[in-house]
């Protein structure tokens, strides 16, 4: 605290310092906590006694005197200063701190709480301060402080001046007689109603020439209600109640509203009443009353009404309530008067009366109605165990197998139109003619496409191959929309006949597809079992006639899907693979509630650039709480536990799930079927508008691959070849499907083993949007070598696959490993770079590429590309899904082994039906995008396969 | 949406080139600016990350650790961290000063396209191939993402964050727009596979190249079309496309070897800046001043304004 010796006239220092220790002063202990000792400025003890002001200086130091007690004062005489006046002030039994600034009594002027700003003003305070200085009296602004601010304001001061007086009104001076100021009747807010009595009673003379102020106004009342007092509350006030003050303004509590007599002996003055504001009963007769009152009230009969309803009729003069009436009639002009007292402050009363509510009665209830309401109980059997149902039916003589009858609930809409008696609807019965001209047109060609192929390779693989090899034919393909596709039906109808009535078709039936309904599963196991029995018409048997047709031919589809879904698995396949424990879970999934709206609308409204509302999707997202809490930003929604999506249950098997679901498929068979059936086959372009939807490669992609067909017209023929090899292919898939075991045996002795596939629907279907294979014939001859010396050491060397090979999105991997290489050798720039190798075969990629590395870096990769297949979709059946995943995995292995064995054959260059049946099928993989010329018939395809086989 | 008011000197576009720095690290995949422009990252296909000094051109540091090659980074705002993401579907937090692994984060089931951090580096968020954002948290150890969202139905190729809302683009053809503080999801559909998005710098627009060689600017807020520039070449390759630093100009990189500059209003070709004969694979604006940085195979070129005088390294 002491500041050094050099510089201390800089700083400021506060407080005492301490004093400088002594070397060889030994150290003084320090005074415990209760010797020490407080003093006032005058040296006196202050002790904490707990006195008047803050406990300091109580006890015998200030009051007593000594430690002994009480010290005699020595006698004064004060007969001289008898003529003094004697005043004890209580000043004089004050103490000095009393006086002080905080006391309660202080001496020195300071300015009250009034006058004090709440905020300190250090300007004002320094202002003063320096001033305190330079006056003529240093630190001392007496002047100041003498002066205080008047109390009125200023406007009043003004008023005053100008001749304004307390109690009149403000503004010019009137003519109009001056009112009298203590009428009785006061006037709350509001104006008065116009009263034409006051005009008739202005019958007084008033001279011309005099003048009057305006009456005072009586300010409205602005004070806030704050207490929780009823409307219009008034305390009893003190001074009112004592003295007995105007009783007009209140209101006696005493005397009863009844008690009349008061009102009716008008003849007793005021100055009669009692002096005690409060009278009536309850309070005696005091002493110093000069009356006494009958203060034991007998109240009488004669105070009530005795007649119920309205006033008596006549004159009404008899009774007690006359006079008040006829008073009453007398001011009905004025009729707030009446309510004097009893309108509360600022209201008044309406000038119509309110109307009466019309309430009506309740209706009447029936004589036979009972208030609790008795639920039948309704057990459907398809949901509770039989051991119950049967215990049900006993009890109540009835299940709810034929409770359709009974609730209208699970009655369809035919049964109940026959119950009502309706008769059908006459609209369109099925969908299908809902469709315009043009788009039936266009599913026609299709149908008429697939018949014709199907039959063509029904035919062939009939000769080829043995029919056992058939039930293994991919069903997802076949699942065509109920779009009445007849001949597709049938077709399908003809694939599951085969594959149930088949001999390794299982007889043991575990599944149920339609477990919910039973009278549908009843149906659909008769139509199983015609099936088996290897009849043709199983559908129409087996389906309810009384369906509607939409219904019908619903229903058609989904036991057509099911069937061969939920084809008997072979005994090979079915002993590697147990049930799953547990079922699958629920019927239901959990699906986005909120989903994106229709892509073909939007997709319109960027052709048409109309970005904006209808491109434009919101959907309500819950972001982890975490997150925001990491983002500084507040959880929107605080009480959600959502995150993400929100998401609701929707019933797996619902229809709509399967609609779904299945108009994506149709769209994308559509395109492989239309294009590679001999449709006419114009053009790529026509082929890719019939489908509707191109996938989002195709964008990319056409131009130069159409450019490539018209700069090399060599490619014909490898388009042509094409055209063959997609036929085979599915011819082949048609043809030859094995079991799984058997090709397991297969691939490992038999090199030249007959491919077995699933047709390219399949792949289609699984690949949907994958249409991306970039690959064109000519990159294929480019850079087929040298790819495939690279693919040569990371693949696994699975069994060589068979010459023809589907176009099988995975080998796109391979085709469009080197694909960066040949589009950089087709645009002429960096020749070299197609010897930079491509690196990872087998690491997928899709999306936008990234560009090529050029020369800088040799050893770099060149970018890899390859369609990850398409997620499925959660509504899917699992069933079917496992299914898929099984196909695909196949499929998978079978690509690879189709690399191999390209490689192989191209290094032995066998021959050039090799060859082309190779590159027909990669090129193939374009689609229906390469224009083809020629076609060739089944007959040479069908040579060409065999002639294939001879060779291996 | 206010459009920048035209100015009355011309723009200083960067037009002059100031260096070419060699990176020897493969071709480069992505190049970024740091925060406050000073710094620049170069992403390797050698499976490295770079970072140079910007004025300088010099090499600072090299990171290495990834399992291959590095594609895309962001520098944390107090240049104390890096992040980057691979195609060895991981996400790499780093140490700068250290060239130390902080943390490398896999979760990914594919290669990871691109990665930001937040405003304060509190969370990186990574776009893979397999059509997941994943955000991760750098405050703690935890090696599982905070939010996983799955929103996009294809591979997410770029996103950007502002504030409190996150950008992507994705191969599905769609801008989603996650507004962490409203609790919306926004998605716009482009139609064809987004290569880039970017805010803008007033966060009024979002910006996407897609692969039907247009770059479009929308609204953020109602998602109508502002303008939409063509003229360049982007039909397969994944390609940077950004705004000026005062939002005058569109810049994309094409496949013919030049960036592209727009007027953003007018939607006119002010410039198109001879990169090279290859692709021009990534740029990078300076967040204030007018400078830009292409990434063509294996070089990175530095551009500005003005031609530098005296001290330029060439």
């Amino acid at each position: 605290m002491a500041s050094d010796g050099e510089s201390e006239e800089d700083f400021v220092t506060y407080g005492t310092p301490l004093e400088p220790l002594e070397e060889d002063e030994p150290l003084r202990k320090p005074i415990p906590v209760q010797d020490q000792t407080v003093k006032d400025e005058k040296g006196r003890y202050k002790r904490f006694h707990g006195a008047f002001t803050g406990g300091f200086s109580a006890g015998y130091f200030n009051t007593v005197g000594t430690k002994e007690g009480w010290t005699p004062s020595t006698f004064v005489s004060s007969r001289n200063q008898k003529a003094e006046k004697q005043n004890a002030r209580p000043e004089d039994f004050m103490d000095d701190e009393d006086f002080s600034e905080h006391g309660i009594a202080p001496q020195q002027i300071t300015t009250t709480e009034d006058f004090v700003s709440g905020r300190p003003d250090q300007i004002r305070d320094k202002a003063r301060a320096i001033s305190s200085l330079s006056a003529p009296i240093p630190g001392d602004t007496l002047l100041e402080e003498l002066i205080t601010p008047a109390q009125s304001s200023i406007g009043v001061e003004l008023l005053r001046k100008m001749g304004w007086k307390d109690g009149q009104g403000v503004g010019p001076r009137v003519k109009r007689r001056q009112r009298k100021q203590n009428i009785d009747v006061r006037v709350y807010g509001c104006a008065l109603p116009p009263s034409g009595s006051e005009e008739s009673e202005d019958d007084e003379f008033a001279p011309e020439n005099v003048t009057f102020a305006p009456k005072d106004v009586t300010p409205v009342d602005f004070t806030p209600k704050d207490d929780v007092h009823g409307l219009g509350y008034r305390g009893l006030d003190p001074l009112q109640a004592l003295t007995g003050g105007s009783g007009a303004s209140h209101i006696n509590l005493f005397t009863l509203d009844s008690d009349r007599a008061s009102l009716f002996a008008g003849s007793r003055k005021a100055g009669q009443h009692r002096k005690g504001g409060i009278s009536g009963q309850g309070f005696g007769v005091g002493a110093m009353e000069e009356e006494d009152d009958d203060i034991y009230h007998r109240d009488a009969m004669s105070n009530y009404d005795t007649v119920l309803g309205g006033e008596e009729p006549g004159d009404g003069l008899y009774g007690w309530t006359a006079p008040q009436q006829y008073r009453q009639k007398k001011k009905d002009s004025s009729r707030d008067a009446a309510y004097v007292g009893k309108i509360l402050e600022g209201f008044t009363l309406a000038s119509k009366p309110e109307e009466a509510k019309t309430v009506f009665p309740p209706p009447a209830l029936p004589r036979d109605y009972r208030p609790v309401h008795y639920f039948r109980p309704v057990v459907d059997t398809s949901s509770v165990s039989p051991l119950v149902a049967q215990a049900l039916q006993t009890s109540r003589g009835q299940l709810s197998q034929d409770a359709p009858q009974q609730s209208r609930h699970t009655l369809d809409s035919t049964q109940r139109r026959e119950m009502l008696g309706e008769t059908s609807l006459q609209g369109p019965r099925s969908v299908f003619e809902l469709l315009d001209s043009k788009d039936r047109e266009r599913l026609n060609e299709i149908r008429k496409a697939s018949e014709e192929k199907r039959s063509t390779l029904q035919d062939r693989f009939r000769s080829s191959t043995t029919p056992s090899h058939s039930h293994t034919q991919p069903q997802v393909s076949k699942a065509q929309p109920d779009v009445q596709l007849q001949p597709l039906v049938s077709d399908t109808q003809q694939q599951a006949l085969s594959v149930w009535s088949s001999p390794t078709a299982q007889t043991g039936q575990a599944f149920k597809p339609f477990e919910k309904n039973p009278s549908k599963q009843a149906r659909y196991e008769r139509y199983v079992s015609h099936l088996k029995q290897g009849d043709k018409d199983a559908l129409e048997v087996s389906l309810d006639p009384t369906m509607t047709e939409w219904e019908r031919s619903r229903e058609q589809d989904e036991f057509l899907r099911a069937a061969v879904l939920y084809k008997p698995s072979n005994s090979s396949l079915s002993s590697r693979f147990t049930r799953g424990k547990h079922e699958d879970d629920t019927d239901s999934v959990e699906v986005a509630r909120d989903q994106e709206g229709d892509v073909n609308d939007k997709e319109a409204a960027v052709k048409m650039k109309m970005f904006g509302k209808l491109t434009r999707d919101t959907i309500e997202w819950h972001p982890d709480k975490l997150l925001c809490k990491r983002f500084n930003v507040p959880d929107p929604y605080p009480g959600s536990s959502i995150v993400g999506l929100p998401k609701v249950k929707r019933d797996k098997f619902s229809v709509f799930n399967f609609l779904s679901v299945l108009d994506d498929r149709q769209i994308s068979q559509a395109t492989p079927t239309s294009s590679s059936g001999g449709a006419p086959a114009s053009s790529h372009g026509s082929s890719s508008a019939a489908s509707g939807k191109r996938s989002r490669w195709d964008v990319a992609e056409q131009r130069p691959k159409v450019k490539e067909a018209e700069q090399q017209p060599d490619h014909t023929v490898t388009a042509t070849s094409a055209t063959t090899s997609d036929s085979t292919t599915a011819a082949e898939s048609k043809v030859s499907e094995s079991d799984a075991e058997q090709k397991t045996k297969k691939a490992e002795d038999e090199e030249e083993e007959e491919e077995v596939r699933p047709p390219i629907d399949l792949f289609k279907a699984i690949f949907a949007s994958s249409s991306d294979e970039k690959s064109s014939s000519s990159s294929e001859e480019d850079s087929g070598k040298e790819e495939e010396q690279e693919a040569e050491p990371e693949m696994p060397i699975v069994t060589p696959a068979p010459p023809v090979v589907p176009q099988a999105p995975p080998t796109s991997s391979l085709i469009n490993m080197t694909e960066p290489e040949t589009r950089i050798a087709d645009k002429g720039e960096q020749k070299d770079a197609s010897s930079v190798k491509t690196a990872d075969v087998d690491y997928e990629e899709f999306g936008p590429r990234l560009p090529p590395p050029g020369q800088v870096f040799p050893s770099s990769s060149s970018p890899v590309r390859e369609e990850k297949p398409k997620k499925q979709s959660k509504e899917r059946h699992k069933s079917k899904k496992e299914h898929k995943h099984h196909k695909e995995k196949k499929h998978k292995k079978k690509s690879k082994k189709h690399k191999h064995k390209g490689k192989q054959k191209k290094k032995k260059k066998t021959e050039e039906t090799d060859d082309s049946s190779d590159d027909s099928g990669d090129s193939d993989s374009d689609g229906g995008d390469v224009i083809k010329t020629g076609f060739v018939s089944n007959e040479e395809l069908l040579q060409r396969l065999k002639n294939l086989r001879g060779k291996k | 949406m206010a459009f920048p008011e035209p100015r009355p000197q011309p723009d200083r576009l960067p037009q002059h080139l100031l260096r070419t720095v060699d990176c020897q690290q493969g071709a480069v995949r992505a190049v970024r600016f740091n925060a406050d422009g000073n710094y620049l990252m170069t992403c390797g296909s050698d499976k490295s990350l770079k970072l140079w000094s910007a004025s300088r051109g010099a090499l600072l540091k090299t990171y290495t650790g990834h399992g291959y090659e590095v594609l895309d980074a962001d520098g944390s705002y107090d240049n104390s961290q890096l992040c980057s993401c691979s195609a060895d579907k991981t996400v790499v937090l780093w140490d700068v000063a250290t060239g130390q692994v902080t943390r490398k984060l896999r979760g990914h089931a594919g290669r990871v396209n691109c990665i930001r951090f937040n405003e304060e580096a509190t969370v990186m968020l990574s776009g893979s191939i397999d059509g997941t954002v994943r955000c991760w948290d750098t405050r703690s150890r935890k090696m599982e993402p905070i939010q996983k969202l799955d929103e996009a139905r294809d591979g997410i190729s770029s996103l950007k964050v502002v504030a409190h809302e996150l950008l992507t683009g994705s191969v599905d053809g769609r801008v989603r727009r996650y507004d962490l503080r409203m609790g919306q999801l926004h998605v716009d559909f482009i139609g064809s596979p987004i290569t880039c998005v970017c805010f803008s710098q007033d966060g009024q627009c979002t910006l996407s190249s897609s692969l039907d060689a247009s770059v479009r600017l929308l609204d953020k807020n109602t998602g109508e079309l502002l303008g939409e520039y063509t003229g360049h070449q982007n039909k397969d390759y994944k390609l940077d496309c950004c705004l000026s630093e005062k939002d005058t100009h569109v810049l994309s990189c094409s496949e013919d070897g030049h960036v592209y500059c727009w007027d953003l209003v007018e939607g006119s070709v002010t410039l198109k800046l001879p990169v090279g004969k290859a692709v021009v694979q990534s740029l990078s604006f300076h967040p204030t001043e007018p400078r830009l940085l292409t990434a063509m195979e294996g070089r990175v070129q530095i551009w500005g304004a003005e031609p530098e005088e005296m001290d330029t390294a060439e």
